[in-house]
């Protein structure tokens, strides 16, 4: 009971009883959630795992090591909070148990050193995320990482990650912020007066993706503003439970697009700018920034939801591919963006769109997941692959870089003959099929 | 007395196998609920058998050492059917998820009891089959809860309740035997007809470990209609006109003004958020006499006043509708954080006097109701919008649930339509029976289950012999006051 007592002050992070206690344990939610399905355990569940957190918020539980495993067995897909007809937040919730967890030492010590040195110092800081960008890369072209994997030398000291090893993208030549101008304007008058994120692990692993929504944005005319001194969104560290961080990344963002004026803040990374709309939400109670960060959020728009808005059916060619789209979890569940790419791709002449089977099930990628629970997101990547193969398609098209690398890592490892690529850069595409 | 201690727990173990055997507190916490309101209580441990032997030796030292049984499916049961009972050991069943057999020659499916109610109906309709039993949980409920609680659904109206669909059923009796019931025949009058009798036993019987289904044709032929109403006497009213013109819509659901906003909230498909009532109906079948019942319905509704009427124009937008009222249930928790739901029955035509009681009793004891259900078979669920954490108004919704209960009955009705009576509506089941029929009941139990060790205290209670403690709404909210 004393542990109980001296974890008052850790509890005080999870939400209040009231938002606890909107679960009214109906089930609705287990058809969805992918690691209830790998267990059948309704503590892999979305239910059992709402049940232990009210359970550990009343002080009728304490933490302990299954705890700990539920939580972070978790996906945070959020799948059940789009299935979860009372309107439960699961992932603010669990992300907040999440926290409790690391602070009560339940925590993995080596994840957690890692974490420490990614989300608070590395992150935030761009430079130093760029040199270790370079020191990744170098890595990679050297040579170094191809020797370690053929020589086996890998393999016999530890197996799974060498597997991991192979999981990270590889590190672009070029990074977006050196060489984008920060001002792009258009050549006809325009409409369109965009900013656009350059993210933190897109400007380093996805150069090319960035170039190619640029490109896209570029062919429709519009105004873009790339601020140099923007920075992260923060998505990382909130999700983490490092709530400080993201709270000054986000005044730093909204203090380097506030320099100019545009219309819509486009990003090409599902989890960017799902958090980035949520900085209204999390800076309502600053002073200074509640407003400015109100409006800031009105204007993120991804760049799919972006271009199923604007004229651009007339400009797309003839494509004779047949491609399937997979729906990454922060695009369907956390800013419920289904239909929007669809129209899209489905308005290019000649294609054939298949729909994939449980599009809207997480790859396994989830953020670090592939990497913290290689196993698991191995099976749901395996899944999610069968269902690829099953749309007898030659791309699959996902926009997030996380599902991306999952993604292309599934389609070596299970053998299936695909082409990964960002919806984006298969618009550019289309865009210049006539050229 | 004796109990489920941890030497019986290593005999179970080794039946099971460790890896089939949890009995953590994490474990035990998330097998303490299903979906019901107010009623939960820790089991002493959790096993999920891999065959019928084990399951058959577990029963078999549950008489021994006496220690007791609660089947489960997927735990949405909304009578407390699964919820544990005291000294209990709850044997799960979702991990019997195979489809045995799907048989197109007669047409029937043979499944294991953990096969998911909407999967089956996924994979008999690519065989153009149909099995038609659709409760508002088809997605994650399991046939055997179905089963066992004689589940109904949208489809209720034109093509019955699960009992309707099951041919046959193999079943562990508590002694450990194997009973076999029915089979492929259509006709079958050898005997007592103990498979009907199974159907609905709660799980207060034996477990379940394989049901053979009817299926059916699949209709050709759908057409959707969506109807809103200003004053919901005139959506009753519809109701019953629609029937007593002798048309039988295979599905004619009924959600008030409360249901219609929260739903809305959830889905953002553009319902009426004014309307104090809203009708949804579907007409299906072959040919031109779907067009023609869907034409005289319209009639009928506008004739009754509803306001406007609408056709689903795809079968997107028609099952967007029809999840849309699936969801009610856990939409209407998005009011209060509990939601005490019921299953009040009434002849169909009796509907109006019906949804006027529960109006009454939401204003005689300042409680908030949402109501929807099944209005075409007469079928309400009057929910209680509420939270477990104020026991005054507990109280007051319990007393609101006692009068309705009282007015169903004088109007010829019932306490539970399709939900079961499990733990949460058994005080009322001799009013609603009658003595002589609960007393036939609790012989024919223990005549098949002399130790009483499955699921004791569901349905009924039997006296003299103690049930321990069970979980009720009362102790519950005693632990919350204080
Ligand atoms: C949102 C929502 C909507 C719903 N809509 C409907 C509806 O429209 N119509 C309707 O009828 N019900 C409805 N229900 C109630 C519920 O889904 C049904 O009662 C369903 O049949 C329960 O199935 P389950 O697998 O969850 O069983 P559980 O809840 O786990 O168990 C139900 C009962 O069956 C017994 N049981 C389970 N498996 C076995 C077995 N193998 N052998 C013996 N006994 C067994 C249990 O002991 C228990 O008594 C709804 C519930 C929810 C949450
Ligand atoms: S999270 Fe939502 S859907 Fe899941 S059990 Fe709770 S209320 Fe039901
Ligand atoms: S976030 Fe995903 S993995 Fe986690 S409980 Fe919800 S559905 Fe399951």
């Amino acid at each position: 009971m004393t542990k109980l007592n001296s974890n008052n002050l850790l509890l005080s992070v999870l939400p209040d009883d009231d938002v606890l206690s909107q679960c009214i344990h109906c089930g609705m939610c287990l058809a969805t959630c992918p690691t209830y399905e790998l267990t059948k355990l309704e503590r892999s569940s979305p239910r059992g795992r709402l049940k232990m957190i009210k359970s550990v918020a009343r002080g009728e539980m304490k933490i302990s090591k299954i705890f700990a495993e539920e939580m972070n067995f978790c996906l945070d897909c959020q799948a059940c909070e789009t299935a979860c007809p009372a309107g439960v937040k699961y992932g603010s919730i669990v992300e907040a148990a999440r926290v409790v967890i690391e602070e009560s030492g339940y925590g993995k010590l080596v994840s957690r050193f890692l974490k420490y040195i990614a989300l608070k110092i590395i992150i935030p800081n761009k430079s130093l995320l760029k040199s270790t960008a370079r020191l990744l890369r170098f890595y990679q072209r050297s040579g170094l990482q191809k020797f370690l994997h053929k020589s086996g030398i890998f393999k016999m000291m530890a197996p799974k990650l060498a597997e991991i090893d192979k999981l990270s993208p590889s590190v672009s030549s070029k990074f977006s912020d050196n060489h984008l101008e920060e001002k792009i304007p258009s050549a006809v008058p325009t409409k369109y007066k965009t900013a656009f994120l350059t993210g933190c692990l897109m400007n380093v692993m996805f150069d090319e993706i960035n170039n190619d929504t640029i490109d896209v944005l570029k062919a429709l005319n519009c105004d873009i503003f790339i601020p140099k001194n923007q920075v992260c969104c923060g998505s990382l560290n909130e999700h983490n439970g490092d709530f400080e961080t993201a709270k000054s990344l986000a005044k730093k963002n909204i203090d380097a697009f506030g320099q100019s004026d545009y219309d819509f803040l486009i990003t090409n990374s599902s989890g960017c700018s799902a958090f980035m709309k949520e900085y209204g939400h999390i800076l309502k109670d600053d002073p200074e920034y509640s407003g400015k960060a109100k409006i800031f959020s009105s204007k993120v728009k991804d760049i799919m939801e972006f271009l199923a808005d604007v004229d651009i059916e007339k400009k797309l060619n003839t494509m004779n591919d047949s491609v399937t789209y997979h729906d990454a979890c922060h695009h369907v569940h956390t800013q419920k963006i289904f239909s929007e790419p669809r129209k899209v791709l489905q308005s290019i002449p000649e294609l054939s769109f298949n729909e994939l089977e449980e599009s809207t099930w997480c790859c396994g990628s989830a953020g670090i997941y592939n990497i913290t629970h290689y196993d698991d997101s191995m099976k749901l990547l395996e899944r999610k692959m069968n269902n690829i193969m099953k749309t007898d398609s030659k791309i699959v098209l996902a926009a997030n870089p996380g599902c991306i690398s999952q993604l292309k890592y599934g389609a070596k490892k299970f053998h299936v003959d695909v082409e990964i690529m960002h919806p984006v850069s298969f618009i550019k595409k289309s865009l210049n099929a006539n050229k | 007395m004796p109990c489920l201690n941890n030497h019986v727990k290593e005999k179970i173990k080794s039946i099971v196998g460790a890896k089939n055997f949890l009995d953590s507190v994490e474990d035990k916490l998330c097998y303490s609920y299903d979906a019901t309101a107010l009623y939960n209580q820790m089991p002493e441990a959790v096993v999920f058998p891999d065959d019928g032997e084990q399951i058959s030796k577990i029963l078999k030292l549950a008489n021994e050492e006496l220690f007791n049984i609660v089947p489960r499916g997927s735990g949405t049961g909304l009578s407390g059917g699964s919820i544990p009972v005291e000294n209990s050991l709850v044997v799960v069943m979702t991990r019997w998820n195979k489809i045995l057999e799907i048989d197109d020659r007669n047409l029937t499916a043979t499944v294991q009891p953990g096969v998911i109610t909407g999967q089956l109906q996924k994979e008999v309709e690519k065989l153009g089959l149909f099995y038609p039993p659709d409760p508002g949980s088809l997605n994650v409920c399991t046939i055997g809860g179905n089963v066992a609680n004689n589940a109904g659904g949208l489809r209720g109206l034109k093509y019955g309740v699960t009992k309707n669909y099951v041919l046959g059923t193999e079943m562990i009796l508590p002694n450990g035997e194997l009973l076999k019931t029915g089979g492929k025949n259509y006709k079958d009058t050898a005997g007592y007809n103990l498979r009907d009798f199974i159907v609905g036993s709660e799980g207060t019987l034996g477990v379940i470990t394989k049901i053979l289904l009817k299926l059916i044709p699949v209709p050709s032929k759908f057409i959707t209609l969506i109807a809103y109403f200003d004053k919901l006497s005139d959506s009753a009213k519809a109701v019953a006109d629609i029937i007593s013109a002798h048309i039988t819509p295979s599905m004619l659901e009924f959600l008030d003004n409360t249901t219609i906003n929260c739903v809305e909230d959830f889905t953002n498909i553009g319902l009426p958020r004014n309307a104090d009532a809203i009708l949804l109906i579907e007409v299906d079948g072959r040919g031109s006499a779907v067009d023609e019942d869907a034409e005289a319905i319209k009639k009928i509704l506008k004739r009754d006043g509803a306001s406007f009427v609408h056709s689903a124009e795809s079968e997107g937008e028609a099952s967007k509708l029809k999840s849309a009222r699936r969801s009610a249930f856990s939409a209407l928790a998005r009011k209060r954080p509990t939601t005490i739901l019921e299953d009040a029955t009434v002849p169909r035509s009796e509907l109006p006097v019906m949804i006027e009681k529960v109006m009454q009793a939401s204003r005689k004891f300042d409680v908030t109701f949402g109501n929807f259900g099944h209005a075409g078979d007469g079928n309400l669920h009057p929910t209680c919008l509420t939270d477990e954490r104020d026991n005054a108004e507990i109280n007051r919704a319990l007393k609101a649930f006692d009068f309705i209960f009282n007015e169903a009955i004088k109007l010829g009705g019932t306490i539970t339509g399709e939900h079961g009576t499990g733990l949460s509506k058994k005080e009322f089941l001799e009013l609603a029976v009658g003595i002589p029929a609960v007393d036939m009941m609790k012989k024919i139990k223990l005549s098949i289950d002399e130790n009483n060790i499955l699921n004791p205290g569901k349905i009924f209670s039997i006296s003299p012999r103690c049930e321990g403690s069970l979980p009720s709404s009362r102790d519950q909210i005693k632990d919350y006051v204080s």
